[in-house]
């Protein structure tokens, strides 16, 4: 390979190899352009978004650790705290659906425990392409097999999740994971190596050589060749991870990590980098030590291997020779590969050479950062499609249930093992999963939302609602909204709008979760989805977490009963612009999304749930996509019951029924509780509407419209297992 | 009352079985590793669920060669009580304790769901505070549940009434919809439902119950 060309076969451009040679003054070895390549590649430096991510909200009484560790850390009471994170495995999915996926979540699992916290479920946001794009079914098939293969056979529960479609994905498919773990406050592990002379040790599966260059192929835009990649996905193997992960929980049980930190993009580089910089230490690698899967491993290959479920450790001397017995008796690897040192310096030796010798600030503050040009992009032509008025309001309603955003999502969690750790309290479906904690009358609820489509009409907009929907369905399961994690996943940010568009969403963002005190614990950023040149969707994805203090209520909360009168929580609708409404049957997309006013979201969401604690509530379901009927609707199917619903004649019904106007909720109440909730609605002041009540097997409006609960369910289950057999 | 759950490596459900038999029964049970080559005095061993080695190669059939499994088999013959559960009922079925094989579901996919399942007989050690053919939730999670055996075995099966319980419809493919299964002697039990994980209302099902405490006035007698 000619010298030029080897910086660029790495991703590294003119001003960045100047800035190489400069700081280590001397030509670098191959080995160690391999280590600058993956450290200031966009995965690990962060380039683009690092000076924007300042901006998050990230504090609160509730925060133990913000972003910077693995995972973010919350207090929910009792010395016990969840630790938390989502992450994207977005270009590797698209090469190799399953392991892609499965890897995913491996790598959002280590993330956690490593931590010290036990996973205790699992979530994910997927985006495909078009739902008759020719690959979205080979696409979606792979990653929902390969996230259960994987999660099934650790034995955690995946929970909860929400899975789009978008022509904007159909090159670029989104794999978002997120993982939950529960510790206790003593037992919380951090990355901080210290200690000169402390054994740096190895253990976890051994290093092959697949996935080099996953991080810097991650970092780039894709195009028609990118299947030529496949070589560089990593191979999942969920059976050493559970040993990993029984291993790794029972030493932490004994004082004998000094830090620890997983293997995931950069392998061995970063997480030795990452251990030693944020100790402000040096380490030295002896890489005769590290235990290899294949013959004749060079330093360049180990210290860029992704090879999965492993995991990098400072000891304590003395306990050393306990933490091999514990990982022998898991039957995993351990291995002492170096040691802490005082240099400063990253020292990668091998057959007695020295294969790198590199200042590890040159890797991590020094690394390039870039405030890269923003510049809003040009407003899309305004539709002048008219909305007919006289449209039929029944097939509107089976064909928004029946479209592919809307539709069930049954095909795909009942290929993820939901019931396993015997804790999980609530169907799949729900606004948000909730999990049991052993031993407790406490809970955890969580969620992961975006909205696409608004995100890319209006970023900063799009951003806030993310946010405030998370809040909204976690409420929605009566539970304290606590913090949340977010994936940032954009197109090419060395193209201004995109970037514009990114700080916008930070801004967003941090708006909303500061005034909704539910702050940015831990996160992610996946950058250049684009194929071709064509951006995805923005989809800033929020993952959030809340806390039930006491699950009592949820015995007789969660399905709409008979003899129920139903409300609307918040205005009525009134603006179709960015509805699924416009989408699915206009065939149009305007671009002012439903903005969220944050105090009226608090106060709505602050009385829903009260009202739910006080037990005075059968049901609630926050109003989404498809606007107030599509939330009704969703419920009776759920609860297998009909109702008779009335809508004034004085507004607009299409846009009272599908408008997505934001801080709703549907909520179903027995006689005997109604006034009670008065009370407590009208001491708030909010707004809410009587809509109708709970009634036989079928869906009425204004007594013309009658749709059997038979068609409802028809609607909304068939779409996906019909286009799965197809 | 002495139980013992047998844990290999990749079994998960190890500890929610024990914390079953605790809730339910107020027994603690032990919890041995299949490297272990005696296993002690026993009133009932669950082999419970997982992916034991990761069932990379068929489920179950190296865990069915471990160590422990000798004494297992001697036990077994010798009368003692023996539950499988989902990955347990394909190593019984590996190491020829209980007849036939667990295939890959007949959908291909892995399917968690709560099922509907009916219970056939209630005069084992195992379901004596069942009603007979009741109709019973408890969940499923599993790839390779599809009960498959050779047709002259299958009616010796059903002559001998040896089928414990039955999807009340096809979801994996199983041949007669089996879901559990006795051995000719009616001390083992292998199913593909996961009774440990419905044992309390508010995770969906408490059926799973009355299968702890069959077992539990069966020992006692």
């Amino acid at each position: 390979m000619p010298d030029k060309d080897i910086y660029q076969s790495h991703g590294i451009n003119e001003d960045e190899k100047k800035l190489l040679l400069e700081s280590l003054g001397r030509e670098p070895t191959i080995t160690e352009i391999g280590i600058f390549s993956v450290m200031w590649s966009e995965h690990c430096s962060y380039k683009s978004s690092r000076y924007w991510l300042k901006e998050l909200h990230t504090s609160g009484k509730q925060v133990i650790q913000g972003p910077g560790e693995n995972a973010g850390v919350v207090d929910i009471g009792d010395n016990q705290a969840v630790i938390f994170k989502m992450e994207s495995h977005n270009h590797p999915s698209f090469i190799e659906p399953y392991q892609g996926a499965a890897t995913g979540v491996g790598g959002i699992m280590r993330d956690v425990f490593t931590m010290g916290a036990r996973p205790i479920a699992l979530l994910n946001s997927l985006r495909f392409g078009e739902i008759n794009h020719p690959k979205t079914k080979y696409l979606l098939s792979g990653v929902v097999s390969g996230i259960g293969g994987y999660g099934n056979c650790v034995g955690i529960p995946t929970i909860s999740g929400e899975t789009g479609f978008d022509s904007s994905y159909n090159g670029n498919n989104l794999v978002n994971a997120m993982c939950v773990g529960l510790t206790t406050h003593d037992k919380i592990f951090y990355s901080k190596a210290s200690g000169i002379g402390n054994p740096v040790v190895y253990v976890g599966a051994k290093t092959g050589r697949d996935g080099i260059h996953g991080a810097t192929m991650a970092s780039g835009e894709f195009d028609d060749e990118s299947e030529k990649n496949r070589p560089t996905v990593q191979v999942g193997d969920p059976y050493a991870e559970k040993l990993l992960l029984e291993a790794c929980l029972e030493l932490m049980q004994e004082d004998a990590i000094v830090s620890i930190q997983d293997m995931g993009a950069a392998g061995l580089t970063s997480s030795s980098v990452e251990m030693a910089d944020k100790g402000q230490v040096g380490i030295e690698l002896n890489l005769d030590k590290i235990p290899t899967r294949q013959k004749n491993m060079t330093a360049y290959e180990m210290m860029l291997s992704e090879s999965q479920e492993r995991m990098l450790m400072v000891l304590t001397p003395e306990k050393t020779q306990l933490a091999k017995e514990v990982f022998e008796k898991w039957g995993v690897d351990f291995e002492i590969v170096g040691q802490i040192t005082d240099t400063n310096n990253l020292v990668v030796k091998h057959k007695n050479k020295v294969e790198a010798n590199i200042p590890i600030t040159y890797l991590t503050d020094s690394a390039p950062i870039y405030k890269r040009d923003v510049s809003p992009r040009k407003q899309k032509q305004k539709s002048t499609a008219k909305i007919n008025q006289n449209i039929d309001i029944k097939d509107t309603i089976l064909k928004l249930l029946n479209s592919p955003n809307i539709c069930s999502k049954k095909w795909i969690w009942e290929q993820y093992d939901r019931s396993i750790m015997a804790n999980t309290l609530n169907p799949a479906g729900d606004d948000a999963g909730i999990v049991r904690i052993e031993g407790t009358k406490k809970a955890i609820a969580m969620s992961s939302d975006v909205n696409p489509k608004y995100c890319t009409a209006d970023a900063k907009k799009g951003a806030k609602q993310a946010v405030a929907e998370c809040w909204r369905n976690i409420i929605s399961m009566g539970a304290e909204p606590l913090a949340i994690t977010n994936c940032l996943n954009f197109g090419n940010p060395e193209k201004p709008e995109i970037m514009y568009d990114f700080v916008k969403t930070i801004e967003g963002i941090t708006e909303a979760s500061r005034e909704l005190n539910f702050p940015v614990v831990s996160g992610n950023v996946s950058l250049y989805n684009e194929t071709n040149g064509k951006p995805i969707n923005n989809t800033p994805t929020i993952g959030g977490v809340g806390l039930i203090n006491d699950i009592s209520f949820l015995e007789k909360f969660g399905h709409m009963l008979e003899g129920d009168q139903v409300f609307l929580i918040g205005n009525k609708g009134k603006n179709l612009s960015c509805s699924a409404f416009e989408e699915v049957i206009m065939g149009r997309n305007t671009e002012d999304p439903p903005d969220v006013n944050l105090k009226t979201e608090k106060i709505n969401g602050e009385i829903v749930k009260k009202l739910i604690n006080d037990q005075l509530l059968s049901s609630c379901h926050d109003i989404s996509d498809g606007g107030l009927i599509i939330s009704i609707c969703e419920l009776l199917i759920k609860s297998n019951i009909g109702a008779d619903i009335n809508i004034a004649n004085n507004g607009n019904i299409l846009e009272e029924l599908f408008a997505e106007n934001q801080s709703r909720y549907i909520i179903s109440v027995s006689s005997n509780n109604q006034d009670k909730m008065f009370e407590i609605l009208n001491n708030a002041s909010i707004q809410y509407h009587h809509l109708g009540n709970i009634t036989g097997n079928e869906l009425k409006v204004n007594d013309k419209i009658v749709i059997s609960l038979n068609e409802l369910n028809e609607a909304f289950e068939n779409l996906i297992p019909e286009l799965m057999a197809s | 009352m002495e139980i013992s759950i047998i844990r290999f490596p990749g079994t998960n459900c190890e500890v929610d079985t024990y914390n079953a038999v605790k809730k339910v029964l107020g027994i603690t049970s032990k919890i041995l590793s299949c490297k272990d080559t005696v296993i002690p005095k026993s009133d009932l061993i669950i082999i419970p669920g997982g992916f034991s080695y990761g069932d990379y190669l068929r489920s179950g059939a190296i865990a069915a060669r471990e160590p422990i499994m000798s004494d297992l088999i001697k036990k077994a013959k010798n009368g003692v009580n023996i539950l499988g559960i989902c990955n347990g009922f394909q190593i019984l079925t590996e190491c020829n304790l209980l007849p036939g094989a667990l295939l890959k579901n007949s959908t291909l996919k892995f399917i968690s769901k709560i099922t509907n399942i009916q219970i056939t007989r209630n005069d084992t050690f195992f379901s004596k505070d069942y009603d007979k053919n009741q109709s019973v939730k408890i969940p499923v999670a599993h790839h390779d549940g599809n009960y498959f055996v050779d047709q002259e075995t299958l009616r010796a099966i059903e002559e001998n009434a040896q089928v414990a319980m039955r999807y009340a419809e096809p979801i994996n493919g199983s041949l007669n919809n089996i879901a559990g299964l006795y051995n000719n002697s009616f001390n083992i039990l292998g199913m593909m439902p996961h009774p440990e994980r419905a044992i309390d209302n508010q995770t969906g099902s408490n059926d799973g119950i009355k299968l702890f405490q069959s077992m539990l006035k069966s020992m006692s007698l």
